[in-house]
């Protein structure tokens, strides 16, 4: 098998200005943080996010890295609105498409499965199609002629998942409650990164949890990042829950920006993961 | 404990609760905390074959206290976001949400505030499930906050179709929109008019019909009789306040 053991360097070096990046977890949780705060240190620019989005998209959009965003929800889930997603918005110049988060997920299934949309009802009669007019809607080619909308494609250049186990070519295992979309990203891209807690040998899939857990295949992975609380602040059970008291800092630094500033200097500008880990645990 | 003491709070659990009625073996899904303790008062009394989330990834069997973390659900089916949507677009599921500005056609706006979208005064939850939970499911809303600001003659986003929208949709797109209540802190109300405008249902013990009115941003469907929301029943009160929520849970949004 091969061995696709990279750091989150090496990702940043596949990535390209304007590249459509899609974003595994869902809120504040079981979120590639490490992989995230390397694109934030990166020169990279003009990028569109696509996420079930929480403070990826927080810290993303505020350290001005994005062009577009792709969400049907952003939240922090114990901070119900993410305060930086919040004031890009209300700066203006992000351009957005919002979907109902269940047409959210036949996006990404429609880009895995290679065709150029599927239908559903959600989002007629809503806004959702007001807002952003290039969505279309369709009319059934069966007898029913109903009328339904053709949710588009989610095409990603790379998609980044962070799992609880991954083996060095590419296989992935969730161990907590819900994989949420992380292999709908995985089919939708071009490339996925994944990073994880811990590197395993294949053989020891089974000791961490049942066959049904080994969700990502290998096949659909082009690199594998260990990385150890690799999704803190957010959540990542069974390993370890979510950093509430860090969470909270990263919140109110929305509307100071010094905070801001002390804290992108003291947790986002470390040169690496292990360096940032070293901060978190010196507070 | 007697019916006579019940508090509001406990009234507005029941008038949400009465939302259920009828329901029978499908997904109680309220959201937030008051909602839930009515999910969970419906099922425990008279909505028995409900199914509901533990909050994770599970329908938990036995009804959970809210505000108790770490509760132990027997799971009866795993229950991921994934299945979740399915179940949306199965139309077997029941949700209860929130609104920042609703209309007279029951129009639902918690995605943003202002004119402009691309640059909103207020960036709220954004879509979320409003869309699909529409046009696919039964709605019911709570809305604590009952002013002019929140019930408005046009509200700036529509995240989840009002009633005017679906029509103008036609029968076929509008067959399973269904928003059953809406439930404030000074009344209940509904849609069961000839042309689908809100209506007052009841109003809750020491409000009066004037209040509504004055509180309302568009005119309302006023019946001749508009009743009291009901009290608790003694077994409702016990059930709600020994098993449900031991721990005041829902009081928090009334203090």
């Amino acid at each position: 098998m091969p061995n696709k053991l990279m750091n989150e360097d090496d990702v940043v070096a596949q990535l390209s200005d304007g590249m459509t990046i899609g974003i595994g977890g869902w809120g504040s949780r079981r979120k590639p943080m490490s992989l995230v705060r390397a694109i934030l240190r990166s020169d990279l620019k003009d990028l569109t996010i696509v996420s079930y989005g929480g403070p990826d998209v927080g810290l993303l959009a505020k350290s001005g890295k994005v062009r577009k965003l792709a969400y049907g929800f952003v939240s922090l889930d114990s901070i119900p609105l993410e305060p930086h997603f919040r004031q890009a918005r209300q700066a203006g110049g992000i351009e957005v498409l919002e979907l109902d988060e269940g047409a959210f997920q036949l996006a990404l299934l429609a880009a895995a499965h290679r065709v150029p949309f599927y239908p559903c009802r959600a989002g007629l009669g809503s806004d959702m199609l007001v807002n952003n007019p290039e969505l279309r809607t369709i009319t059934s080619p069966y007898d029913d002629g109903e009328t339904l909308v053709a949710i588009p494609a989610m095409n990603l250049d790379v998609a980044l998942i962070h799992m609880n186990r991954a083996d060095a070519a590419g296989n992935g295992q969730f161990l907590g409650p819900d994989i949420y979309f992380d292999d709908l990203f995985a089919m939708a891209a071009e490339k996925c990164f994944m990073s994880c807690e811990k590197v395993i040998p294949t053989a020891d899939f089974l000791n961490e949890g049942s066959v049904h857990t080994i969700k990502i295949p290998r096949i659909f992975v082009n690199g594998v990042v260990e990385a150890p609380r690799g999704a803190h602040f957010t959540e990542c059970p069974p390993d370890y829950n979510r950093d509430e008291a860090f969470q909270a800092e990263y919140a109110a630094t929305a509307k100071d920006p010094e905070a801001w500033e002390a804290f992108k200097t003291r947790y986002l500008d470390a040169p690496s993961h292990e360096a940032y880990l070293a901060e978190v645990d010196a507070r | 404990m007697s019916a006579a003491e019940a508090t509001l709070d406990e009234i507005i659990v029941i008038a949400l609760a009465e939302a259920f009625r009828g329901d029978g073996e499908i997904l109680c899904n309220p959201i937030g905390t008051v909602p839930m303790c009515a999910g969970r008062l419906a099922r425990s009394t008279f909505e028995p074959d409900m199914v509901y989330t533990d909050g994770i990834a599970a329908l938990s069997a036995e009804t959970l206290p809210v505000g108790v973390p770490g509760a132990e659900a027997i799971p009866e089916t795993y229950m991921p976001y994934r299945s979740l949507f399915d179940v949306v677009w199965s139309g077997r599921r029941h949700v209860v949400m929130g609104a920042s500005q609703m209309d007279m056609y029951g129009n639902q706006n918690f995605a943003a505030i202002g004119d402009d979208y691309s640059k909103p005064k207020a960036q709220l939850l954004g879509m979320r499930g409003a869309p699909g939970n529409l046009i696919n499911n039964k709605t019911s809303y709570w809305i604590p906050n009952h002013s002019a600001r929140v019930f408005v003659p046009k509200v700036d986003v529509v995240s989840g179709p009002g009633y005017d929208r679906m029509r103008e949709l036609g029968p076929v797109a509008s067959r399973f929109h269904n928003i059953v209540r809406v439930v404030t802190k000074l009344a209940a109300l509904d849609f069961e008019t000839d042309d689908n405008r809100m209506r007052l249902r009841s109003v809750h013990p020491g409000v009066t019909v004037d209040e509504v009115v004055e509180n309302t941003g568009f005119e309302l469907v006023i019946p001749d009789d508009v009743p009291e929301s009901r009290l608790p029943t003694d077994e409702e009160l016990a059930v709600l306040r020994n098993e449900i929520d031991p721990n005041d849970a829902r009081k928090a949004e009334f203090r």
